[in-house]
């Protein structure tokens, strides 16, 4: 039994301990905004922030997130009022949709530690995979994210 | 919920988050392993009974006024989730905010004699295809609504106008909205269909519209295939027999069975699967598997070898695909001669979400969940699996992660099929990221040698072609080969535009045990390398400029001339670069459109390459929503761009070396380019596709600079594989 604090909620799911977190929100707590692309950290689909951090859930140990704060796409707004998820539908941003999940926890991310991020700092963090290329808009709508969070705070 | 931020809910004020969320509270926060939500919960895209009048089977009005378009086409990120019901909407004259999409039934389609018309998607056809008959939807059901307004006001028809989802009367003052005429609309019959608007009338076709999909693919909830969750579901992992063709010989079992979770293992001919209560039970108790395999008679074959038979063909003069004029004996009078060989990889689509089915057999029925370019296929494959007629077999169709092509093939649900006859239970079938990529079907590979005579002037005199590669269509419709020539194999080299008086293009068919199938934008792209990258070798061969040595072989297209002109003028073409920089031009016209490329790159000295801009612009004749225009451009120039740098599957010992992105780069961010799209429109009659046309010329235009840069030729890709250090 694991207890694990996904977007606010405490659960104690009975699961194997080396199960990766990934299939833990997706199997057992049908969070499916977390996508599986690749299993091996290298596309970033399955981002989620972990007490703040983006991480990739595909290989994290359930048990190595116990009693740490998760939050994943579901948890990030209740009604896509996040800047991110403001600047991504004002830049028309997702085509397929499959990895903006992960695009958009990394991007958020970014933000909280970078309030006004330059070209590199976005270079430097988002490393995630975009098949279809939304890679330009994404850029112009981090940009805008920022601006967005500016004026609310 | 009835507006576009919630396109897809089935059940008004019921969507998926607030399901989970009530089931949460129902157990005090407390949620111990359990397997929901319910379907009837789900927030998917695919057809629904919706609530409302039914004016005809694209669209459905409610008595609040929301439209719901069914479209037949899949969305891969190309847009046609927006675009399809655009063109419904451009006769229908409702209010875009209470338009909802929602995918059409295959399983309707089938039982209504094609009712949906045409529901694949590929070589960029949806708007192209369907606009004349989904624009004829939307004015029929627009003069119906009229007509049952006038019916009522008792007052002509022609009195009436429809706007922004409401039915005027001017002259008595009579107004009343859609969603209360949609009943008596559906009744209606017309005695004449109306006309249909042209190019130069339309008021909503050719504006940038918001993507409808947008809203649920910020926040998580768009159901792909991969999201399905049904009552009862259970998760299967499966492993494919490495090398194709090979068998499944034997395997015990046991090591899964005694596995917590697992609830079967499935053997096929070819392929073993393990059945268990999560996705990761599933896999973990595959991987304790040891499955023995007879690869069969392939299982030494290598892309080595394959390049090595393929090369060899090009020594003899193939099938003709083309002949004009006498070019060989051009070819031995000219002033210079040159000659090149290019070589391109097989490629595998990569789309992002992993090939997925979700089946569920009941005694009458079979349920289909996935994200398919072709639903009407993906029925057919299930019926066929599953045994059962056509009308029991319903498809729910997903949001797909991705296509390029991959989607169009329905092998992984005849898979998942084969897995449900075994199971009691709805069950999810997902590939790994490896299976994903080393069952895939690939880009075929090609070698080309290409000859050219320049005369004493520098004038193209003669070219010949010959290019040796698969049939995509031999595996198909092998009667479409049946004379040694499969023209999708042939795309930018017959029939092209260039002028080129004495030409012979050869054609040498191959195959290998390699399955192959159709990427984004297909033939073109590996011939689009070859040639265009050949022209540039002529060009600079003849001391010319690439872009005026093309201009001088398209006398007779001026609108490919436009398009080209465009390119080179915004890229700045003339401008001098340092060396180590350079500027590639590169053209094709695929898919019914003409686009053009300009990169421009920094090589370093130890060989680095940077695409730091591209440029393109694009002919598509007329457009739907601009803005997605510009999308699907930068989409294909990255798309082509991770092809140029890492793109290749490579063959060894019978099976694809690699399956994961650790060992299949794409390109990143920090990777990409500058990209600016020019429309160059020359409107009337022409639709051309988008979706496709923009990937074939980004390659040889990477290449073309290069070589402008440092002044070495790419000839085989992936540019990975390529010294390109200089000093």
């Amino acid at each position: 039994m694991i207890t694990l604090t996904v977007n606010g909620t405490r659960y104690e799911i009975e699961v194997e301990a080396d199960t990766p977190l990934l299939w833990v929100l997706r199997d057992h707590l049908a969070l499916t905004g977390t996508k599986f692309g690749c299993g091996m950290a290298q596309c970033g689909a399955c981002t989620i922030h972990l007490d703040g951090e983006p991480i990739r859930s595909c290989v994290i140990p359930a048990a190595a997130a116990a009693g740490r704060r998760i939050t994943t796409i579901e948890g990030l707004s209740d009604d896509r009022s996040h800047p991110v998820q403001k600047a991504w539908i004002e830049h028309d941003v997702p085509q397929c949709g499959y990895c903006q999940s992960g695009q958009i926890m990394t991007a958020a991310a970014l933000l909280e530690q970078k309030s006004d991020p330059s070209d590199a700092d976005i270079d430097a963090v988002m490393t995630n995979i975009c098949r279809c290329g939304t890679y330009q808009p994404m850029r112009a709508a981090i940009h805008r994210a920022a601006e967005l969070a500016r004026e609310v705070s | 919920m009835n507006t576009p931020s919630s396109l897809s809910s089935a059940l008004p004020g019921f969507t998926r988050r607030s399901f989970v969320k009530a089931t949460l509270s129902a157990t005090g926060g407390l949620a111990l392993g359990f397997h929901l939500p319910a379907i009837a919960a789900m927030d998917g895209p695919w057809a629904t009974d919706v609530e409302g009048a039914e004016i005809n089977a694209w669209l459905v009005i409610a008595p609040d006024d929301t439209v719901t378009i069914r479209v037949a086409q899949s969305d891969m990120g190309q847009g046609v989730f927006t675009a399809m019901p655009m063109l419904v909407a451009e006769e229908l004259e409702c209010d875009w905010q209470h338009v909802r999409a929602e995918y059409a039934s295959a399983n309707r389609s089938l039982r209504e004699d094609r009712i949906y018309q045409r529901m694949g998607t590929g070589g960029s056809n949806a708007v192209r295809i369907s606009r004349p008959y989904l624009q004829q939807a939307g004015a029929s059901a627009r003069e119906r609504l009229i007509a049952a307004a006038a019916s009522e006001w008792g007052v002509p028809a022609s009195e009436c106008r429809a706007s922004k989802s409401r039915v005027i009367h001017e002259a008595s003052g009579h107004s009343k909205r859609y969603g209360e005429l949609a009943a008596a609309a559906a009744g209606i019959t017309l005695d004449a269909e109306p006309e249909i608007r042209k190019p130069g009338e339309y008021q909503l076709l050719g504006t940038s519209l918001p993507r409808l999909d947008v809203p649920a693919k910020v926040d998580g909830s768009a159901v792909y295939g991969i999201d399905v969750r049904v009552p009862g579901m259970v998760y299967a992992a499966v492993a494919v027999c490495p090398v194709w063709e090979g068998r499944l010989q034997s395997v015990d079992a046991a090591p899964a069975r005694s596995m917590r979770g697992v609830k079967d293992v499935v053997t096929m001919d070819d392929a073993v699967a393990v059945v268990a209560d999560s996705y990761w039970r599933a896999k973990k108790a595959l991987e304790a598997l040891s499955p023995q395999w007879d690869f069969g008679e392939h299982a030494g074959a290598s892309s080595e070898a394959f390049k090595a038979r393929f090369l060899a063909a090009l020594d003899e003069k193939g099938t003709i695909a083309e002949e004009a004029g006498d070019a060989y004996g051009q070819l031995e009078n000219a002033a210079t001669v040159i000659e090149a060989d290019y070589s391109a990889p097989y490629l595998a689509h990569l789309a992002l979400e992993p090939v997925n089915c979700t089946v569920h057999i009941q005694r009458d029925r079979v349920d289909v969940w996935t994200g398919s370019q072709n639903p009407e296929s993906v029925l057919t494959v299930a019926a066929e699996e599953s045994g059962r007629p056509t009308e029991q077999v319903h498809v729910h169709s997903c949001h797909l992660g991705g296509g390029f092509g991959r989607r169009s093939r329905p092998d992984f649900v005849a898979r998942a099929v084969t897995i449900a006859r075994r199971v009691e239970a709805p069950v999810q079938v997902i590939y790994s990221r490896e299976e994903d990529t080393r069952t895939g079907h690939f880009r075929p590979m090609a070698e080309f040698r290409l000859r050219a005579g320049l005369d004493a002037e520098g004038k193209p005199a003669a070219l010949v072609n010959r290019s040796s590669t698969h049939s995509i269509l031999a595996g198909l419709r092998p009667e479409a080969v049946a004379n040694g020539i499969d023209q999708s194999s042939l795309s930018w080299l017959t029939n092209s535009p260039y002028a080129f008086a004495h030409r012979s293009i050869e054609h040498h068919l191959q195959r290998t045990h390699v399955p192959v199938w159709f990427w984004r934008a297909v033939g073109a792209t590996q011939n689009a390398f070859a040639l265009e990258s050949f022209l540039d070798e002529m060009a600079h061969a003849a001391g010319q400029c690439p872009w005026r040595f093309r201009r001088a072989l398209l006398a007779e297209r001026p609108d490919i001339i436009r398009v080209l002109d465009a390119a080179a003028e915004q890229a700045g073409w003339n401008t001098a670069l340092p060396r180590g920089q350079g500027r590639g031009i590169a053209l094709v016209e695929s898919f019914g459109s003409i686009c053009a490329q300009v990169a421009e790159v920094d090589v370093s000295q130890s060989g680095e390459v940077t695409v730091k801009r591209v440029v393109s612009t694009l002919d598509c004749g007329n457009t739907v929503n601009p803005q997605t225009i510009d999308e699907q451009v930068q989409s294909s120039v990255v798309y082509g761009l991770s092809a140029a740098f890492w793109g290749k599957v490579e063959i060894q010992d019978g099976r694809a070396r690699h399956g994961n992105f650790d060992r299949h780069r794409v390109l990143k961010m920090a990777e990409t380019p500058k990209m600016e799209t020019h429309l160059v429109l020359s409107g009337g009659d022409k639709w051309g596709g988008v979706g496709e046309p923009a990937v074939p010329p980004v390659v040889p235009a990477v290449c073309n600079a290069i070589f402008a840069a440092i002044g070495k030729r790419v000839r085989t890709l992936p540019l990975s594989d390529q010294d390109l250090s200089w000093s």
